[in-house]
């Protein structure tokens, strides 16, 4: 008896260090593929944009408050002026299409901790909600 | 005897790196045939390829043409302001390049825009100054599509209309580097950031011909 309890204090503390090592990178890496296959031309594998074209997504004021209808930019599409860091953008982004929402979900809880990003975890359920809200788009 | 040996052996070594540093670039692209006359004698010969004249707008308005990258060196690539595949990762790699050498009178961009509906003079002035970049080292330019297809061939680079294409144009990501007597002397992948490193470091090879 004593010792079952010893074998399972020794087990769950196991998978507690092994639960606290899955870092970043390993919980959000279907969105690193995602967003490499994407996102990522446009901007860029650092996150950083590309001057006053595209947006930056590392450090970005807007994204931070962005929350789940991230996920209405990535399925709808972007257009008209937008202000990042200080700087307009006024560009058009198309719509990425065939995406689940599992995925949509991936990417944007990818980059909201990529490079840097402290932004808030977003659930799935929060995606689903926020993509009835947003569709149909104009 | 064997100091004599190791002085001749360094001897043979330091001119082997001499060669080394003098490497040359390669002249690219067809070398058409031509008749010339040798005392007298009609003989057949090659020449090297060189960029055709050609006459284009940019992102002022002005016209840009042969006259204008004469004596110089100059990058060549096609792309378009509304692309979302390849080109932002070229033009982020080419403005390390821009970054380096704006203000040199040696160096220019010439980046030709095959989407010639809508990259109007005024659109690529929207991203001339988006991008932040200056007409006197970077020229963003338009042409009628014959133009640009015709020199698209010239600079051995791809770039044509195509439907299939997302965005409705086919286009290489490749640039072409061009000497002061427009012989091509290389290609490099623009979406490579180690290809854009040796394209960078020829060009200081070509800056010292």
């Amino acid at each position: 008896m004593k010792k079952s309890i010893v074998f399972l204090v020794l087990i769950s503390s196991f998978f507690g260090v092994a639960l606290s090592c899955n870092d970043g990178t390993k919980t959000y890496r279907e969105g690193a593929i995602l967003y490499e296959t994407h996102c990522e031309s446009c901007h860029m594998a650092d996150g950083t944009g590309l001057e006053a074209l595209y947006p930056p997504l590392a450090q970005s004021d807007m994204l931070r408050v962005m929350g789940a209808t991230t996920a209405c930019a990535i399925v709808n599409g972007m257009e008209g002026k937008i202000i990042v860091n200080g700087v307009e953008y006024d560009n058009k982004m198309l719509p990425i299409k065939g995406l689940s929402t599992v995925e949509v979900t991936n990417i944007i809880n990818y980059i909201n901790h990529a490079w840097g990003n402290e932004n808030q975890f977003v659930p799935l359920q929060a995606v689903q909600k926020a993509l009835e809200d947003c569709s149909p788009q104009k | 005897m064997k100091t004599g040996l190791a002085i001749a052996l360094m001897l043979i070594l330091l001119v082997g790196c001499d060669q080394q540093n003098k490497r040359t670039l390669p002249k690219l692209g067809n070398r058409p045939l031509v008749e010339r006359v040798v005392d007298g004698k009609t003989i057949v010969d090659t020449v090297d390829h060189q960029v055709a004249d050609f006459a284009f707008r940019n992102q002022d308005s002005t016209l840009i043409t042969e006259k204008t990258v004469a004596g110089k060196i100059y990058l060549a690539d096609f792309f378009f302001t509304s692309c979302f595949t390849i080109c932002p990762k070229v033009k982020k790699n080419m403005k390390r390049i821009y970054d380096k050498y704006q203000g040199s009178p040696d160096l220019l961009i010439l980046s030709h825009s095959i989407d010639y509906r809508y990259d109007t003079v005024g659109r690529l002035a929207w991203y001339a100054d988006k991008f932040n970049i200056k007409s006197d080292n970077w020229h963003l330019l338009t042409g009628s599509y014959d133009e640009l297809l015709r020199m698209s061939y010239q600079y051995l680079l791809t770039a044509k209309e195509d439907d299939e294409a997302p965005g409705g144009f086919d286009h290489s990501g490749s640039i072409a580097l061009i000497d002061r007597q427009r012989h091509i002397r290389g290609m490099y992948d623009g979406t490579d950031t180690a290809s854009v490193n040796q394209l960078m470091l020829d060009i200081e090879l070509l800056l010292q011909e």
